[in-house]
């Protein structure tokens, strides 16, 4: 349909004729520009090109991947009981929100902030933290807990420690002063991330299902309020920067990423719980998150089938002069868009009075379906909301298998020729694999971190979960949390990798006594335009869609962050999952360490037998190469019920998973508590194969228990009922080393001195000259 | 009895400050929010832990100017007693109810760990008798590098105004100093938490003895019934 074109703007800025060269500035493909003017039926002012690069960015409208995500299961198989049921999907909301019965709910999610981190990297990472607490805070819940999922380059490069000490610094800085503990996450080091590094970060809230509220503006007449900071000219068109691939010019973007105020961000979550408090008040309610103002008036719009008018001299601003343009795109942070009851203007402004905030009156709700938005009189917007979200476009690109793929999934170490290991080779390794930042103590990062703020943190972070109590009405609740994906296995098999994520981070929850409730996941990739890339991000998807159904996980929301590549070419696939675990009895909480001497040590799944794509070939050997471990996920199921058995049976005492290291890394890290013992391991009973894929290759399916002598035959029969292969290994004793019998000879090492290689580790590389 | 924890915008332990009290202790505990000019009736006032007004100048520096601390002063002054914990004990100094002050820890990064504190008999109910010579509290603070003038620091061994020191300095205070009160035995400030340490989960209960021993200075009876 032909419209009449806006009346022209007076600020000859934004007047300025639309040229090709301008269209390709925001981004927008010539045929995507097309539909723009179909969607309009006219020719876009410049603050509308803008609103629509804004929107049409894969950041925002998903417009790669959303083919791809419609293969995740959002909801459990069959007939749910009310637990772990799933109040608000994936994709419909700010986040996914799960029952956790008594009339209690959790919402949670993962948000990447790759882009601003990699050239700032402490707002970057600091204004990650803030925009995912809005994302739950919005949708009524209180926040009670944080973890994050980090990527860096090696940390022998003095860019990675400037990049590795300004994330944290950032998530500190956030999380400590707005008072939500960080309770866990994930870190690895890796060549890939050099240059683009990887800041997912993760909030859950708690709240009741009366509670729940959603970004949707209805109701014809109601006011629109603009509640938090005022807007300024930061984060200009951040989402579209977040967008595209890093290259040596996007420092000069430095002004796309935004500035975080967390003191700010807490007055925001108290004022607008206590709004949320006041029966009826609150319509509908959205963060202004990426693409700030735009996003969160057209989405409610959209949502609620209904229009939105905003009229910008009311928003509150910074600084003078800002023209309609930089409104719309400014991703300043700690502002949100209330939808309230008309008539009812009163008590909205009363409660952000008390806390000394905002309260803007800036628009109203219409029923035309359209986004109109004016400044100084003149209409400088005026676009149907739905050709900005459900109509923007949507692509299948195209895939290829990149060609490393054929040669590193056909290496073997014997065709390689590589040796197995003699006793010295033994010897060496582990020490160097513990102290490999990868596998090192997290102790520098999380102890910058207030992990314990609200008192309800259980299992501190070091751990394979974070457990937090929840404090629910009169009631208490404990769940456990966990972040994984090794992103060198995705790159080998991209598919497996992902089934590997997910499997892993269900182990991980199951080692601590949890039920796995739901998943979150954050897929960051390479430019999704090379095809080699698109398969990547395709097989990955399919893999992490296959395992939640297989597990009848459902996936609850997430986040999509593409081009993460420099110079140096895409990152690893990393399709980050984060699982909400629930535990029944607080007596079921388990820890990864083996305490009291004459414990016995259970390996449970067999004897690791593969060598590809471990840290062991990485670190020793210079490589990343051979096939990803192999997955079988009925064995995977077996051992996880079998183990969460056991742990309510309570003849488990501790259990701790095979990952990145494989089995003596696992038995090193169970002597790493306070209890500080030793042990005596013997594998020479074991079927295995090649000694080096024996105690440091990364099999997966493989934990180590540890049982009461008394509980050890009940346990090997359980296990052997449940066709879960288990094996005694070893005993924990009162001594100081670590011995280990294997078919070369007997292997030994003082606990203290491994311990202190893998506490130190990143500490020592990130030490000051001068400080203490 | 009643307890006071105030509020102030970026307070965020005031609900674990309120939990010790008012599920560890089971004392009637409430908020009392920062432009209020009046206590009420209050038997201790607690000064909580968080980022008043986020902390953007020196810790404390803006909250000690608000309402409800002009009523604090009143209440110290009149012999009420206090305790400040974390960014409260950094409140109380700026304020002057405290000696010294709080900056940056010298390893210039945020700690949270879990310490090994000695009890320094501070001539007070708060001493080794009632607590023991050793309690575990974690912190959780940037800036808790406690710093004194020398005669200030030789009043407040004389008076026995110390009350906890770390056994591992992990701050760079000077001689280790966590925890102190003011010369009158009614004002404690301390950087631990004891408002993490009284679930059973937590890394020690000995947050329940910490506020008991502060309590005892004034109600003897209502900390042992509390036990």
């Amino acid at each position: 349909m032909k419209r009449e074109a806006l009346p022209a703007n007076p600020d000859p800025v934004l007047n300025q004729p639309i040229t090709p060269e301008l269209v390709k500035k925001h981004g927008l493909l010539p045929d995507e520009y097309d539909q723009v003017q179909e969607h309009l039926g006219r020719t876009p002012t410049l603050t509308e090109l803008g609103i629509f690069s804004v929107m049409w960015s894969e950041h925002c409208s998903y417009k790669n991947t959303r083919p791809l995500l419609k293969g995740f299961p959002t909801e459990k198989r069959g007939a749910t009981p009310e637990f772990g049921r799933v109040l608000v999907k994936a994709g419909e909301e700010n986040a996914g929100i799960i029952d956790v019965g008594d009339g209690w709910a959790i919402a949670f999610k993962i948000e990447s902030h790759n882009h601003p981190s990699a050239i700032e990297p402490f707002e970057g990472a600091a204004t990650g933290v803030g925009g995912i607490i809005r994302d739950i805070f919005t949708m009524g819940a209180r926040p009670v807990l944080l973890t994050n999922s980090l990527r860096f380059g090696e940390l022998e490069s003095p860019a990675t420690k400037r990049l590795l000490r300004g994330v944290v610094s950032g998530i500190a800085h956030y999380g400590n002063c707005v008072g939500v503990p960080t309770v866990g996450g994930d870190v690895y080091f890796d060549r890939s991330y050099e240059g683009n590094p990887l800041v997912n970060a993760l909030c859950l809230g708690t709240l009741r299902h009366d509670q729940i509220r959603r970004g949707k503006a209805t109701g014809l007449g109601n006011p629109v309020y603009y509640v938090g900071a005022a807007t300024g000219r930061d984060g200009l068109g951040g989402a579209a920067f977040a967008s595209k691939e890093l290259s040596a010019e996007s420092s000069s973007d430095r002004p796309a990423v935004q500035k975080g105020d967390p003191f700010m961000e807490k007055l925001l979550i108290e004022a607008c719980l206590e709004m949320m408090e006041v029966p009826g008040l609150v319509v509908g309610i959205q963060d202004m998150g990426a693409a700030g103002l735009t996003c969160s008036t057209c989405e409610t719009a959209s949502r609620g089938g209904a229009g939105i008018e905003i009229e910008l001299d009311r928003v509150p601003q910074r600084e003078p002069g800002m023209n309609s343009y930089e409104i719309m795109l400014s991703e300043s942070q700690e502002r949100m868009l209330v939808i309230v009851q008309k008539g009812r203007e009163s008590e909205i402004e009363q409660v952000f009075a008390k806390w000394d905030l905002h309260a803007a009156h800036v628009g109203t709700v219409t029923d035309t379906g359209r986004m109109v938005v004016t400044q100084h009189g003149t209409v400088v917007a005026d676009i149907p909301a739905s050709a900005l979200t459900d109509n923007a476009p949507v692509y299948q690109r195209e895939s290829r298998v990149p060609a490393y793929l054929a040669e590193t999934a056909s290496w073997t170490p014997e065709a390689a020729g590589l040796a197995d290991l003699d006793l010295a080779g033994a010897k060496a390794a582990l020490p160097r694999l513990l102290s490999h930042p990868t596998i090192a103590s997290k102790r520098w990062i999380y102890r910058q971190y207030d992990h314990m703020v609200q008192h309800g943190t259980v299992v501190l972070p070091g751990s394979d979960a974070a457990v937090v109590r929840l404090r629910l009405g009169a009631s208490e609740k404990f769940i456990a949390i966990s972040n994984d994906c090794n992103g060198r296995y995705c790159y080998l098999n991209p598919r497996r990798g992902a089934l590997i994520a997910m499997a892993e981070c269900l182990r991980n929850l199951v080692c601590a006594g949890a039920t796995p409730l739901a998943m979150t996941d954050n897929l960051n990739f390479g430019n999704p335009y090379k095809p080699e890339n698109f398969y990547q991000l395709k097989e990955c998807v399919a893999g992490l869609a296959e395992a939640c159904r297989f597990f009848d996980v459902p996936v609850v929301g997430g986040n999509v962050s593409l081009y993460n590549e420099s110079p140096e070419g895409a990152i690893d696939p990393t399709p980050t999952v984060s699982v909400v675990g629930f535990i029944e009895k607080e007596e079921q909480i388990t820890r990864q360490f083996a305490q009291e001497a004459g414990s016995q040590l259970l390996l449970l799944g067999g004897a690791p037998t593969e060598l590809g794509g471990s840290q062991y070939l990485g670190v020793i050997h210079g490589k990343k190469t051979g096939d990803a471990p192999d997955v079988d996920l009925a064995a995977e199921k077996r051992l996880q019920d079998l183990l969460l058995s056991e742990i309510r049976a309570r003849r488990v005492k501790s259990a701790h998973d095979l990952s990145e290291g494989g089995l003596l890394v696992a038995v090193a890290e169970k002597l790493f508590g306070p209890g500080r013992p030793g042990a005596a391991i013997d594998l020479t009973g074991l079927k295995a194969g090649r000694l080096d894929a024996l105690l440091y290759g990364e099999s997966q399916g493989r934990v180590v228990v540890s049982v009461a002598p008394g509980n050890l035959d009940a346990l090997l029969a359980a296990a052997n009922a449940a066709g879960v292969p288990a094996d005694a290994i070893g005993t924990v004793n009162d001594g100081t080393n670590l011995s280990v019998k294997t078919v070369v000879g007997t292997l030994e090492w003082p606990v203290s001195q491994l311990r202190l290689g893998w506490e130190t580790s990143i500490e020592g590389a990130m030490k000051r000259p001068g400080i203490a | 009895m009643n307890i006071a924890v105030l509020q102030f915008p970026g307070s965020n332990c005031d609900q674990d400050a309120f939990q010790l009290f008012a599920s560890g202790l089971r004392l009637p505990t409430r908020f009392v929010w920062h432009k209020e000019t009046r206590l009420g009736d209050a038997d201790l006032v607690v000064v909580p832990g968080g980022f008043s007004y986020g902390d953007y100048l020196r810790c404390g520096a803006i909250a000690r100017f608000s309402p409800v601390m002009a009523a604090v002063r009143d209440f110290v002054e009149k012999g009420g007693l206090v305790l400040g914990i974390c960014n409260g004990f950094q409140i109380l100094c700026e304020a002057g109810l405290l000696p010294g002050a709080l900056i940056r820890n010298s390893s210039l990064e945020f700690r949270c760990v879990t310490c090994d504190l000695a009890v320094a008999d501070a001539g007070t109910a708060f001493n080794t008798r009632v607590l023991g010579r050793r309690i575990r509290l974690p912190i959780a603070h940037g800036e808790g590098n406690y710093r004194i003038d020398d005669a200030g620091k030789a009043r407040l061994e004389e008076h026995g105004q110390i009350l906890l020191r770390y056994v591992d300095n992990p701050n760079g205070s000077m001689g280790g100093i966590a925890g102190i009160r003011n010369e009158e035995g009614n004002v404690f400030g301390m950087m631990p938490h004891p408002d993490r340490a009284f679930e059973r989960f937590h890394p020690s209960s000995d947050g329940l003895a910490v506020a008991r021993a502060v309590l005892s200075v004034r109600f003897p009876e209502i900390a042992r019934k509390t036990a």
